[in-house]
């Protein structure tokens, strides 16, 4: 437990035992801080030191031929899905840390209601990614780490060649996927346990479900997961806003990307469309996520 | 755990002179500072080393929040008037003696002597669990205590709990409400003033505190309004021992009659919730209605409207809606036919 002492508040239980009650309060700051400064440290880079994009070699011309205006990326369900977590998402975050910076109100119905949603729409996306959607492409592949390589090679100023372009997903959109199931799930899972010792309409309270120690644990889970999401959408939101990033931002909103930035940015053999030239209609891309 | 019942923990005794003088004093050390009003509530942590602040400002010393006054409208009592001084003011017992009786009925003679009207209504919860220093939710933790199967919860709550249980027992609290009492404070950006009622805050706002005052602030005063001064009023107090004990519940009412209708009525109640609670549904129920026993049982039905029992303490439904009932309809009247 040595690792966790400084990032958590302990207390003795009345049978005597040092258990964990709760993550040190100090790192939601850290938390906030630590986005921040991503965030001005990323802005900077941008600006001043990064270098213009380089892929590898185009498709071939018949293929380009075919990509519509509209490049179909998010489905209806999908957007949906999307939104109602994201306030969802913001709802639990300013419930859960607002009333720690000294903001006062009646947080933990709105907290444990936002958590519901959140996990009712958690699952439905993962039934509906499993068997909806197509599930690997959130998922880092053989030619996304390959590239990731080149990159590094490339920024470090060594020859490498250049990288191809994306598929539906770049490989930082797949990896703060991965971070963000980490940390939601630790968050849900614990947060659900944690519903049966507030009074609600789903559980009977139940407080002696775990020892003390497994409940300090919990919520010490619960809250790095929380102070987490605070980092991380922090992030989330600085790249929605971000220019270069805004063409995503708005398929998250309309569902499509412009062809354009589909031809900068993405590989058509890596993120195939069935476009309607396949099935004899020209001018618009079939829903396939 | 270890509980030392006698000496206390070493700290920096700071005694100032004025009022300005001790809110910059607990400005500066914020939460490391303890007020020290009468004592009755703060040696008790002390003694038994669960509270361990740096620096204990006493308030002792303090004229400016001491003594009974005068204003426009009304009185204003410093917080640091000693029970004893609020039951014997002739103005008090004259014009505000719902007042005198709640606070005559705290505790004992000699803690009414030490004890203050700030310190009654700041005092902190008195739940066993908490005050034996379990790491409960009201001390920073993550569970209640008090609210599981095994629990003794006798005295705690039957309203508005949420996650905590344990309940407000200050005995002048609900008096003060139902005279629409105003609560002076000073705080780090001046002087601050609220309704009574809002001066308790219930777990679901802060589960560490049961007041509205934060490190740096300072109760200074209370103001009684002259509109419920010579008021109809109602005090009943139900405690285990009568000598001397903190209220199982207790009910306070200021009513204006007219005409054998109620044309004004203030309800409270305290001992059932984290805060004392003020009944305006009870109020708005009775206004106009004749101050009846008949009257006094729909209030008092109503007042237990959303009552949720703890394992040992559901008689405190049918207590909260008799004393309401007694409290509109006056004992006599509220006697029951069985």
């Amino acid at each position: 437990m040595g690792i966790l002492k400084p990032i958590t508040e302990w207390a003795t239980s009345p049978w005597g035992q040092s258990v964990p009650i709760h993550v040190a309060w100090f790192l939601i700051w850290v938390a906030a801080i630590a986005g921040l400064l991503f965030v001005i440290a990323h802005a900077i880079y941008v600006r001043y030191f990064a270098k213009p994009s380089r892929f590898g070699p185009d498709s071939a011309p018949v293929i380009l031929a075919q990509i519509p205006e509209h490049v179909h990326r998010h489905s209806l369900t999908a957007r949906i899905f999307h939104w109602i977590m994201a306030a969802s998402m913001f709802t639990l975050l300013f419930t859960a840390f607002l009333p720690r910076v000294a903001v006062q109100f009646d947080w933990v119905t709105y907290h444990w209601i936002a958590g519901a949603v959140l996990t009712i729409s958690i699952v439905f996306h993962m039934i509906h990614a499993s068997f909806f959607l197509d599930f690997w492409s959130i998922w880092p592949d053989k030619i996304d780490l390959r590239d990731a390589w080149r990159r590094t090679q490339r920024f470090m100023g060594k020859p490498a060649p250049p990288p191809e372009r994306f598929a539906k997903y770049p490989l930082e959109n797949k990896l703060y996927h991965g971070i963000i199931i980490v940390a939601g799930l630790s968050a849900i899972v614990t947060g659900v346990f944690m519903m049966s010792r507030v009074r609600s309409t789903f559980f009977p309270r139940n407080p002696y479900l775990f020892s003390d120690m497994t409940w300090g644990m919990m919520y010490v889970l619960h809250g790095l997961a929380g102070v987490g999401l605070i980092g991380l959408i922090t992030m989330h939101v600085y790249f929605g806003i971000r220019p270069e990033k805004r063409p995503i931002t708005k398929s998250m909103i309309f569902g499509w990307m412009s062809r354009d930035h589909f031809l900068e940015e993405h590989d058509p053999s890596r993120w195939v469309i069935k476009t309607a030239a396949s099935s004899q209609a020209p001018t618009e891309a079939l829903p396939e996520d | 755990m270890a509980v030392i019942r006698d000496v206390m923990p070493a700290f920096e005794l700071l005694q100032p002179n004025s009022i300005t003088e001790a809110q910059k004093l607990l400005e500066h050390h914020g939460q490391e500072a303890w007020v020290l009003a009468g004592g009755l509530d703060s040696f008790d942590w002390l003694k038994d080393r669960i509270k361990k602040p740096q620096a204990v400002v006493d308030l002792s010393g303090i004229e400016e929040l001491k003594g009974v006054r005068a204003t426009g409208d009304g009185i204003e009592i410093g917080a640091m008037t000693t029970l004893t001084e609020v039951v014997n003011n002739p103005i008090i017992r004259q014009k505000y003696g719902l007042l005198a009786q709640a606070a005559e009925l705290v505790a004992s003679p000699q803690i009414r002597n030490q004890g203050t009207l700030g310190g009654n209504v700041s005092q902190d919860a008195r739940c066993w669990y908490y005050r034996a220093g379990w790491p409960c939710y009201r001390a920073g933790g993550n569970i209640c205590y008090a609210d599981t199967p095994e629990s003794r919860n006798r005295e705690h709550a039957i309203l508005h709990a949420d996650r905590c249980v344990a309940v407000n027992q200050s005995d002048s609290a609900p008096a003060l409400i139902a005279l629409d009492a105003k609560f002076v404070m000073r705080t780090p950006k001046g002087e601050r003033v609220v309704d009574a009622e809002d001066y308790f805050i219930g777990p679901n706002i802060d589960i560490t505190r049961l007041h509205i005052l934060r490190p740096g602030d300072l109760l200074t005063a209370i103001r009684l309004p002259s509109a419920w001064a010579d008021a109809k009023f109602y005090f009943e107090k139900i405690r285990d021992r009568n000598s001397w004990d903190f209220p199982l519940l207790n009910v306070a009412s200021a009513m204006m009659v007219s005409g054998n209708r109620i044309e004004r009525i203030r309800v409270a109640v305290n001992a059932v919730a984290a805060r004392p609670l003020r009944l305006k549904a009870v109020e708005d129920a009775v206004r106009g209605k004749s101050p009846s026993a008949t009257t006094g049982e729909m209030a008092g039905a109503l007042a237990v409207h959303g009552a949720v029992p703890l394992q040992f303490n559901a008689y405190k439904i049918p207590l909260m809606r008799n004393l309401v009932k007694r409290a509109i309809g006056g004992v006599e009247e509220a006697r029951w036919a069985s």
